[in-house]
């Protein structure tokens, strides 16, 4: 099979990579690019474990083709933190322990992040409209909503 | 964007008795987990992978005629393929792994089908191959020739004479004997207490009702994932997502039949358990892979998969009999219990069958347990396996009962409370528990206090599990700058890293990131329990303490040489070693620690324990409804949980088991089901129809943490993972009744049962009697 060339930018950075037309970007992230933070649950849009940003918009990355991103800007796990330092989301879901197992806080960190760009200063209501398309099993989600109104600033 | 303030919390810490005890620091293990670097199961890759899929049976129930293979192999990129055949065969032998008992035999004829195949989604051959795409596609050649047999997915008829029955030679034990019978009913089992008929016979009002679950699911989000590699020298490396790396090394060794030595576990993190994670599915099919072609074989399952053929909690059937005096003491209690325990035999009927009256103390019990074999998946734990489904009907009828005699629904939970002394059905009396303390606390819970809004439905429920001890082993290592590492055994689910370094910082006098915590392969630390039956914080956190404290007596020699003082003279005292005949000769931790070479060579510490007498878990459950009576749609608007936890080492992991327990609760009480078609097929193997709660169909979990201490704790532990799953489903049942008048007793209370409720058409209404 045939491979196709993908040119796009992954966190920030130029990235180039191969692909059959068949590969998901997800499957192309973690098994070829090595970006093994963005989890695989479902691989049918379902759970939102796979959660990355496309052109800044939240998708999950099992329900795209690899070789759509061509010339796109793609957002995962690994871009949240900096050299200065973790990212205020991922502070917070550490202080309010939001995570148990962690499987799903890569998806849930992605998806509140995109909130924020778009909404900064949600109500709780808000948080869990945006959420809703990322499941965690452990959590009950209490503590993944307060983490993100804390976050925000709108702790309430 | 702004950065909040950090959280604050009320003091935990037994009024400054600990310095870290009852606090809540970062975990560990956090930053890898916030920032993708955690690995996980399916993140391991070691050079030369192949990958491995499965078929899988597409019928219920069939004898499988033949398979032939030989068009799979040919395809370009696959390497090998594997079937019962490759497997060696393994005779009838229990093996305990994590809440459950296992049988060898069984365990691998369900990893690779053998006869028969049992359920849709029975794994039947796998194949290897380069890429996970290709060994797909071979699947698809693989032809095998089935009888189709007819199946049986209801456990009442499953348990009917002339039933399709799924092992031809298997025969009812009842009450502990071999009766001969052949039957899909692989036990039943009794327990009696009192005099029943006497019992009911004082009653002044009886309620009587039965009761259905589904199956459902544990409905973690990393399906299971193993990496396997089978050396030329026999030894066998596994990396794998488990709740227990030594429960799969002893099963792999068991079902390959290779010494449990030859066997290495390397426990990955691990995306969720939940009791589901403990049995092995993939793995004999990814060693013989491995053993054919010499590389290292991933297998992982898709989601479907999950559902199909990994083990769901077992659905079933309850009748539930209570009576109680006009006074509202409960004199006498019956159940009757089947649980489907899937394509082989062990389902959590007995768990439950000694969970279901244990909140209360009823002189007069009679319990009859059933374990039926039906074509669906082999059942597993799941959170207090068995007592979820008993507790939705006792709980029920208990509501009834209170609403009859005109009594408030908590005031009749404290007035027949179990408290130490109390002897339950199964025989077993309690020492210290937390019952009826954590039945006050709801009773003077903010929340029960406060008035209803108009329309809304409250309910409340309790909720009994023993919770485990078990066996774990430490070993603490002292670096020269008086910081330590901790290595454990315990699978790290819901961030027991932490506490187990608290509890270690704790007794050292260190700082809590003066501890590094690690979870190790199988090779590296003394053999565990797995990490279910709410154990870990009670019987590892106690094999850590005692490796602290085997450090803290080394030190002390160690001190004492240092100080040039007589051998036993120094004692740890206000985290500090001083001379008891000169207290003006004294060393700190970090000391003693930098002239460790010099005094002997490095410090090492190790606890172990098997550890008996772990604190019982009680809960009570408090939440308001609203019910959409046009549409059927139940909203839970708020929700408290009240339970005895001991002592909260970490209270906001805590405070995390008892809000995940509680909305998997809500799930299973309104949601999630698996529905099954006339075939016998699961129609909805996915995220989409197995409807888990999402962020939008809850409200923040309030909770309230009782701490009754548990006297064989250092520390007074008690477990606190599984409780939280009981209650729920008779809660939102007795708010739904509060709400519309209509008692449900069939799960899950989904919009369709609601709206024939209120049509007055619920399937199962008052039995007769």
């Amino acid at each position: 099979m045939s491979k196709i060339h993908v040119q796009c930018t992954i966190n920030g950075e130029p990235t180039e990579f191969l692909c059959e037309a068949r590969q998901s970007l997800l499957e192309v992230l973690r098994e070829e690019l090595g970006f093994t933070g963005t989890k695989e649950g479902c691989n049918d849009g379902n759970c939102g474990a796979c959660s990355v940003t496309v052109d800044g918009v939240l998708v999950d990355s099992c329900l795209i083709l690899a070789a759509e991103v061509q010339d796109k800007t793609v957002g995962t796990v690994e871009g949240l933190a900096s050299a200065e330092g973790l990212h205020p989301l991922q502070q917070k879901f550490l202080e309010h322990a939001s995570l148990q197992c962690g499987i799903c806080t890569p998806g849930f960190l992605v998806a509140s992040k995109a909130l924020l760009d778009a909404n900064p200063n949600p109500s709780q209501h808000e948080i869990r409209h945006w959420l809703a398309g990322n499941l965690c099993r452990c959590t009950g989600y209490d503590k993944i909503v307060r983490a993100v109104l804390d976050a925000a600033g709108t702790a309430e | 964007m702004t950065m909040g303030t950090k959280p604050t919390y009320p003091d935990m810490t037994d009024n400054g008795r600990y310095n870290i005890i009852g606090t809540r620091p970062i975990r560990h293990d956090g930053e890898d987990k916030v920032t993708g670097r955690a690995v996980y199961g399916a993140d391991v890759r070691p050079a030369d992978l192949l990958h491995g899929k499965m078929l899988r049976s597409p019928h219920a129930h069939a004898r499988i005629k033949s398979i032939d293979t030989s068009k799979a192999l040919q395809v370009e990129g696959v390497h090998a393929v594997a079937t019962a055949d490759d497997l060696v065969s393994t005779v009838d032998k229990m093996s305990s792994i994590g809440e459950t008992t296992v049988n060898i035999r069984e365990l691998a004829s369900n990893s690779l089908a053998s006869g028969k195949v049992l359920y849709k989604g029975h794994a039947i051959a796998a194949v290897a191959a380069a890429n996970p795409h290709i060994a797909e596609e071979a699947l698809q050649l693989i032809d095998v020739e089935y009888e189709v047999l007819p199946a049986v997915v209801d456990v009442l008829e499953a348990m009917k004479d002339g039933a399709p029955l799924l092992d031809e030679n298997r025969t009812t034990r009842e009450l502990g004997e071999d009766s001969g019978k052949k039957s899909n009913i692989a036990s039943h089992n009794q327990q009696d207490m009192g005099d029943i008929q006497a019992g009911f016979a004082q009653a002044d009002v009886v309620v009587e009702r039965e009761f259905r679950t589904a199956t459902i699911h544990q409905g973690y989000i990393e399906p299971h994932v193993t990496t396997v590699l089978w050396k030329q020298d026999g030894s066998i490396t596994v990396w794998v997502s488990t709740q227990g790396a030594f429960q799969i090394r002893e099963q792999v060794a068991e079902v390959l039949q290779v010494p449990i030595s030859k066997v290495k576990v390397i426990p990955c993190e691990i995306g969720g358990g939940f009791g589901g994670k403990f049995p092995i599915y993939l793995e004999p099919a990814a060693a013989v892979l491995s053993h054919k072609t010499g590389h290292p074989v991933k297998m992982a399952m898709t989601r479907a998969e999950v559902f199909e053929g990994s083990g769901p909690a077992p659905g079933g059937y309850i009748k539930c009999k209570m009576g109680v005096t006009n006074d509202g003491r409960i004199v006498a209690a019956e159940a009757y219990m089947a649980y489907e325990a899937g394509a082989f035999p062990g389902s959590a009927v007995g768990a439950g069958a000694a969970c279901i009256f244990s909140p209360y103390n009823i002189p007069n019990v009679h319990i009859d347990a059933f374990d039926v074999v039906l074509n669906k998946p082999r059942s597993t734990a799941y959170r207090a396996p068995g007592a979820p489904n008993a507790a939705h009907a006792s709980e029920s009828v208990l509501d009834e009962l209170a609403a009859k005699i005109g009594m408030d629904p908590l005031e009749i939970r404290l007035k027949n409370s179990a408290r130490e002394g109390t002897r339950r059905a199964d025989g077993t009396v309690f020492k210290q528990i937390g019952c009826e303390e954590t039945v006050q606390a709801s009773i003077d819970s903010e929340h029960y206090k406060s008035p209803k809004a108009p329309g809304v439905g409250r309910g409340v429920a309790s909720g009994f599990w023993f919770n485990g001890g078990g066996q774990s082993a430490a070993a603490i290592v002292v670096a020269t700058d008086g910081t330590v590492s901790l290595l454990e055994g315990s699978t790290d689910i819901g961030g027991s890293r932490a506490s187990m370094a608290m509890i270690v910082a704790e007794t050292l006098g260190i700082g809590i990131d003066d501890v590094k915590p690690a979870v190790v392969d199988t090779d590296s630390i003394g053999y565990h329990d797995g990490t279910g039956g709410s154990r870990v914080t009670y019987a590892t956190g106690h094999a850590c303490y005692n490796a602290a404290l085997d450090v803290q007596e080394k030190m002390a020699e160690r001190a004492a040489q240092q100080l040039e003082v007589e051998e036993g003279s120094v004692e740890w005292r206000d985290n500090t070693f001083v001379c008891t005949s000169d207290p003006s000769k004294s060393l700190t931790f970090a000391e003693v620690a930098a002239q460790q070479g010099s005094t002997g060579g490095p410090i090492e510490g190790t606890g172990s324990i098997n550890a008996s007498g772990a604190g019982n878990a009680f809960a009570t459950h408090i939440v308001d409804v609203a019910v959409d009576e046009e549409t059927g749609k139940v909203q839970v608007l708020r929700y408290t949980a009240v339970q005895d936890v001991g002592k909260a080492i970490h209270p906001s992991y805590v405070e995390g088991q008892i809000q995940g327990g509680a909305v998997q609760g809500i799930g299973w009480a309104l949601t999630e089901g698996y529905f099954y078609n006339e075939d016998g097929a699961m129609a909805n193997p996915t995220f989409l129809d197995y409807r888990m709660p999402t962020a939008l169909d809850l409200p923040m979990v309030e909770c309230i943490l009782v701490e009754v201490p548990n006297p064989a704790s250092p520390h007074g532990i008690r477990g606190v993972g599984e409780v939280p799953i009981v209650p729920p489903m008779a809660a939102i049942a007795n708010a739904i009744h509060d709400a519309i008048d209509v008692r449900l007793t069939e799960l899950p209370m989904s919009p369709d049962k609601v709206l024939g409720g209120l049509q007055g058409s619920s399937q199962f209404g008052e039995a007769a009697g």
